[in-house]
């Protein structure tokens, strides 16, 4: 592990793509991914690495498509408006099987919305971003070191499942400056790209990288085969951190910068005798269902603390199936939520402090 | 005895979708003969488009994708910025190239991105049953502008070749015709010049070839043919656009 240094979040993540092999990049300026594309735009060409200021998140999108299909790492970052357009791409990477990571430092909305801290985007980005029978795994950093961790971690699920792969960060994680080091890499084995379109060279049968099928049993037995693959992700790569869990009574649900805040509700609810825990998702897809379904029984509560109107609230629920109580406590619009809010509500439920 | 007329190599042996008296089979046997004659199949990647040519894909015999639709020439972006040493092309239809896909096109465009793009305008979109084109000739009727383009309403044709020609990136620009062999000898040269530019590492090429579409216009083919010569070539004239090796010459 090397020495640490202090980086703001957009930039570590930026730092830590390029660390970890990503040579092109595509994106359309926006408020606030812009350190990001910033550092690329400097550093790129520096080892020879494209960096590409797009027409637009339509166009870049699909840039990224075109790379990924070359076979090289690709990375795109934007902002919510422009996750909203990049859909459509992300839709056909998804349907194509092709590897990409794209990033959204959210901020509030929806339409033009505002430029501050938001986690609004919780259903786009587990639902299914854009058309169609799909996911696409989605990653929740916490700290700055975590926001580089997780990018190697990106590139090396998108590489290993043929997916896209969302690193779903915020304002607050953006443009906030932590020490971190940057590790050497993940040491996964990762497979060959055979399917990539490089030139047949004369060598191989064509290689067609392509999601029209318009037979529909044919299509049907593709999407069937990519939910196959996601089952077996559900199985395997549920992340999550359990902070203070032990003997919680009164558990908190929390990811990415509200997990911040809610920690700091917990040590004080602590301090006052409440029996209180976390549960952070680090996967948002695969959602940590295991560790919400094993608290369950300890639990008589949960606690969602969110920068939305309560959207990760739904699947806390289908994870408990609706056996305890799941509360919310949030702010939206980028208003942050404050610990005293947390430690509020976790009084409210829990019936006052012992 | 010898052979005198053949498949070329990088044409797939299957037959196409295509309606009868259509003419995207001849454009796409001209690309395949220039791929063989520059013997450049084996490095090159074409960028299929959402519209008629939407199964290009399984025609041509060098690695291939599907784009989404206007898409093409941003995924051959990112084609050719991730391995230089490939060849890249789009084939485009009006609607997918000048009406969905302008900005994709124009910026590819002054980019100067080093690609090919095989334009095919037929003035009609063919695929989805016959509707307006960004390129459909003024009065000309279609299912929704059943009684006449009238640019009043719908506005006016677009001409590509005009339009990319004043941009900076582009390396050559040529309108050429499927209506008559001498005009699809022409065609094949245009073709050839574009991808050899690309070789060249010239910077952005684009061939823009009129064509029939006898299904939608309700014409034989035949009769199509006439309609080109009578009506698009004069709003859509002939020639070279723009050519930076006939400026060097100069």
């Amino acid at each position: 592990m090397a020495d640490k240094v202090l980086m703001k979040g957009n930039e570590a993540l930026a730092e830590a793509a390029m660390c970890a092999g990503c040579r092109h990049f595509f994106g359309y300026p926006i408020t606030p991914q812009t350190e990001i594309s910033a550092y690329l735009s400097k550093h790129m060409p520096k080892v020879g690495g494209t960096f590409l200021q797009a027409e637009s998140e339509v166009a870049a999108i699909n840039m990224v498509l075109g790379a990924a299909a070359a076979g090289v790492r690709v990375m795109t970052s934007s902002s919510s408006p422009g996750i909203s357009l990049k859909s459509e791409g992300i839709s056909y990477i998804a349907g194509c099987d092709l590897p990409a990571v794209i990033v959204n430092v959210q901020r509030g909305g929806p339409g033009l919305g505002g430029i501050q801290p938001s986690q609004a985007d919780y259903y786009q980005a587990t639902r299914g971003l854009g058309h169609g029978d799909f996911h696409m795994i989605v990653l929740a950093p916490s700290t700055v070191q975590e926001v580089i961790d997780l990018t190697f971690e990106a590139f090396d699920l998108a590489d290993l499942y043929r997916m896209p792969v969302l690193m779903l960060s915020d304002g607050i994680l953006g443009q906030m400056m932590e020490p971190a080091s940057f590790p050497e890499g993940t040491g996964r084995t990762l497979p060959e790209k055979d399917w990539a379109v490089t030139g047949t060279q004369g060598k191989r049968k064509k290689n067609i990288v392509n999601s029209l099928y318009l037979q529909p049993d044919e299509l049907e037995r593709k999407v069937m085969e990519r939910y196959e693959r996601y089952d077996a992700i559900k199985k395997t790569e549920q992340k999550c951190e359990r902070f203070m869990m032990d003997d919680a009574e009164y558990v908190v649900v929390a990811y990415g910068a509200s997990a911040r805040v809610a920690k700091n509700a917990i040590v004080a609810a602590r301090a006052e005798g409440m029996k209180v825990g976390m549960i952070r998702p680090i996967t948002l897809w695969p959602f940590p269902v295991d560790a919400i379904r094993e608290a369950t029984e300890q639990a008589k509560a949960f606690l969602t603390v969110e920068l939305s109107m309560g959207q990760m609230i739904d699947d806390v629920r289908l994870a408990c199936e609706c056996k305890k109580p799941v509360h919310l406590c949030n702010r939206t619009g980028g208003m942050i939520v404050k610990p005293q809010e947390v430690l509020a509500k976790l009084k409210e439920i829990s019936g006052g402090a012992k | 005895m010898s052979v005198v007329f053949d498949r070329p190599k990088a044409l797939s042996p299957v037959s196409t979708h295509y309606c009868p008296g259509c003419t995207h089979g001849i454009i796409h046997r001209l690309v395949a003969e220039v791929l063989d004659e520059l013997d450049l199949t084996g490095r090159t990647v074409g960028v299929a488009p959402v519209g008629c040519s939407v199964m290009a894909y399984n025609y041509f015999e060098c690695d291939m994708t599907e784009a989404a639709h206007g898409r093409a020439p941003a995924q051959a972006t990112g084609l050719k910025r991730a391995n230089p040493d490939s060849i890249v092309f789009t084939y485009q239809g009006d609607g997918d190239l000048a009406a969905i896909g302008t900005a994709e096109t124009v910026h590819a465009a002054t980019r100067g991105e080093n690609i090919t793009i095989i334009f095919v305008n037929n003035a009609i979109y063919g695929m989805t049953g016959g509707q307006m084109a960004p390129t459909t000739l003024p009065n000309q009727v279609t299912q929704t502008t059943p009684y006449g383009r009238d640019v009043k309403v719908a506005g006016h044709p677009v001409r590509v070749c005009e339009m990319l020609s004043t941009l900076d990136g582009v390396a050559y620009a040529e309108r050429v015709s499927m209506d008559t062999v001498p005009h699809i000898n022409a065609a094949k040269k245009a073709i050839k010049k574009a991808f050899q530019y690309q070789v060249e590492g010239k910077g952005f090429t684009i061939v823009e070839v009129l064509s029939t579409c006898p299904t939608n216009w309700g014409l034989s083919p035949v009769k199509a043919l006439g309609w080109l010569q009578e009506n698009m070539i004069p709003h859509y004239p002939l020639g070279v656009y723009k050519d930076i090796g006939a400026e060097v010459q100069k």
